[in-house]
């Protein structure tokens, strides 16, 4: 019974800011406490936002990109990683590892004296490096532990029997591990839909991603837009995560 | 082709975008311009700067609130942790996913939806007034800041503590109770001590983002509330202070690293028992 309770309580203060949110973006009035009635006004306005739009498009274009990018050379590092002399390999990962445990916004302000450093433009280009430089990293992490795991072997006698070591790997070693690869590239693409802070100190010249766009308007006060994209992006990712799990569970039973 | 050539790249790429912006921070933040035009000297000044009176209040100030919310999400993730582990194994797996779903969550969301609850005119005041209680400011206080902490990384505690609580060895609580151990003496005795990795790794979860987090004290704490991370960000996108900025990004970073080790060495498998990355 308390148990229970003590559950209760800890999912409504875990999801009622978010019903509570999603509610009120249906409001028809600005407040965001009064029910004044049934309304999509804010969600047209929401979607005649040009800015919007861009944002949108922007975040969708880096992460597709980012992930793309970091996965593959994610892939092929953590492939030549693992046959590094032990000295290089502790090297390559203590480095790696830096950006993971980094506060984010120490990682976001070394990446901005890096650009400014270099003279570079501050834009789409900034943004998606910087997204691409958190990114493999995790992909890394995820797929070098499935390669320590690897019956060595199979791809030597790949090479024994004729085949080119760029063969071998592409033929028996990354078939192996495409699971981890594809761990590797689902956690690059949700961090980078779900960056702020990086983003944040590395875009500029009008390119904008959806969560900066938010925090400006955060910044300014409540606004129900705010309340209508954020109920479209908890619609899409509920509907990820439970599809997702739902498949797992149904690949554990089979 | 030697498939190690594979990496040699890479090694280029992580020496210059993350070494090399690093040792850009260090040094920037041991000097400062010369008196002439582009010659620069070294300088303790922007350390020394970051321990005055005004920003050392910034930094005390910020161990305070990740402290006040680590420990908060403690007092509540523990109960909650235990709480699941004795619910059926099928509830367990959708309690779980159910606490793991807001984590999908973009923290600035999770932060704005507090923001439109803690308002003046928000549900929270509505809810006062409708019992006849005192209107209540709490929006851009400490408190709305520990709250948005607390809601954003209370998974993070319960998460690692649950895990923990299920590896205790079913055997060693039966030969407990088989003992004579009340359930009380069995919990404080056996399960609670088999916990404490989860709760280290809970706790560094929790404490470490909070340390160094700029978007709920900003959206949360409003203008006038500074921790770190947003000193940080105003050295940088303000007033241009680099050297400051980097002195005190250098801080932050000493500052985790000393907690890490901390950590690891009260419990040195709590980091790599791969509960989780640390999340930020």
């Amino acid at each position: 019974m308390v148990k229970k309770l003590y559950l209760g309580l800890l999912f409504f203060f875990l999801y009622a800011p978010i019903i509570v949110l999603m509610v009120f973006s249906f409001n028809e009035s600005r407040s965001g406490t009064v029910w004044t009635g049934f309304s999509l006004t804010w969600y047209e306005e929401l979607f005649r936002d040009r800015r919007m739009q861009d944002a949108f498009r922007y975040t969708l274009l880096v992460a597709v990109i980012s992930t793309a990018v970091s996965t593959f050379i994610g892939t092929f590092t953590a492939i030549g990683i693992q046959k590094l002399r032990p000295k290089w390999q502790a090297f390559a990962l203590n480095v790696n590892y830096f950006p993971v445990i980094n506060p984010e916004i120490v990682t976001a302000i070394s990446l901005m004296m890096l650009y400014r450093s270099l003279r570079l433009d501050f834009g789409f280009a900034t943004m998606l490096m910087s997204h691409i430089m958190f990114s493999i990293p995790y992909v890394i992490l995820a797929v070098l532990p499935r390669l320590y795991a690897l019956d060595k072997n199979l791809a030597e006698a790949a090479q024994d029997l004729g085949a080119t070591p760029w063969q071998a790997i592409v033929k028996v070693i990354i078939p192996q591990i495409r699971p981890s690869i594809f761990t590797g590239a689902l956690m690059a693409f949700t961090m980078s839909l779900d960056d702020f802070v990086i983003s944040f100190f590395n875009s500029g010249g009008g390119v904008t991603n959806l969560s900066i766009e938010i925090y400006a308007m955060a910044r300014r006060g409540i606004r129900p837009t705010v309340n209508a994209l954020a109920t479209l992006m908890v619609a899409v990712i509920f509907t990820v995560v439970l599809i997702a799990n739902r498949i797992s569970i149904r690949k554990a039973k089979s | 082709m030697d498939t190690k050539k594979l990496s040699y790249p890479y090694l280029v790429w992580i020496t210059l975008t993350i070494l090399v912006p690093m040792l850009l921070i260090f040094l920037y933040s041991i000097i400062e311009p010369g008196p002439e035009p582009l010659t620069f000297q070294f300088s303790l000044a922007h350390y020394l700067r970051a321990l005055d009176g005004l920003h050392l209040q910034v930094l005390w100030g910020s161990f305070v609130i990740a402290l006040a919310s680590t420990a908060a999400c403690l007092l509540i993730g523990y109960p909650a942790a235990w709480f699941i582990s004795r619910l059926r194994a099928r509830s367990q797996s959708q309690v779980i996913l159910l606490l793991m779903m807001p984590m999908w969550i973009n923290m600035l969301l999770r932060s704005y939806a507090w923001m439109t609850i803690l308002s003046r005119n928000g549900i929270l005041n509505s809810v006062l007034a409708f019992f006849g209680l005192p209107e209540q400011n709490l929006l851009y206080t400490d408190f709305a800041v520990i709250l948005g902490m607390v809601y954003n990384f209370l998974p993070f505690m319960i998460l690692p503590i649950y895990t923990a609580i299920l590896k205790v060895d079913a055997n060693l609580v039966d030969a407990a109770r088989d003992l004579g151990a009340s359930p009380g003496e069995t919990f404080l005795k056996v399960i609670f001590p088999l916990s404490i990795p989860g709760i280290i790794t809970g706790i560094t979860m929790v404490f470490l983002p909070s340390m160094s987090s700029f978007v709920i004290p900003q959206l949360l704490g409003g203008g006038q509330f500074l921790m770190i991370g947003n000193l940080i960000e105003r050295q940088y996108l303000l007033t241009g202070n680099w050297h400051f900025g980097s002195a005190l990004a250098m801080l932050l970073m000493a500052f985790i690293l000393l907690s890490v080790w901390l950590m690891k060495r009260f419990d040195p498998k709590s980091m790599d028992s791969g509960e989780g990355v640390i999340p930020w």
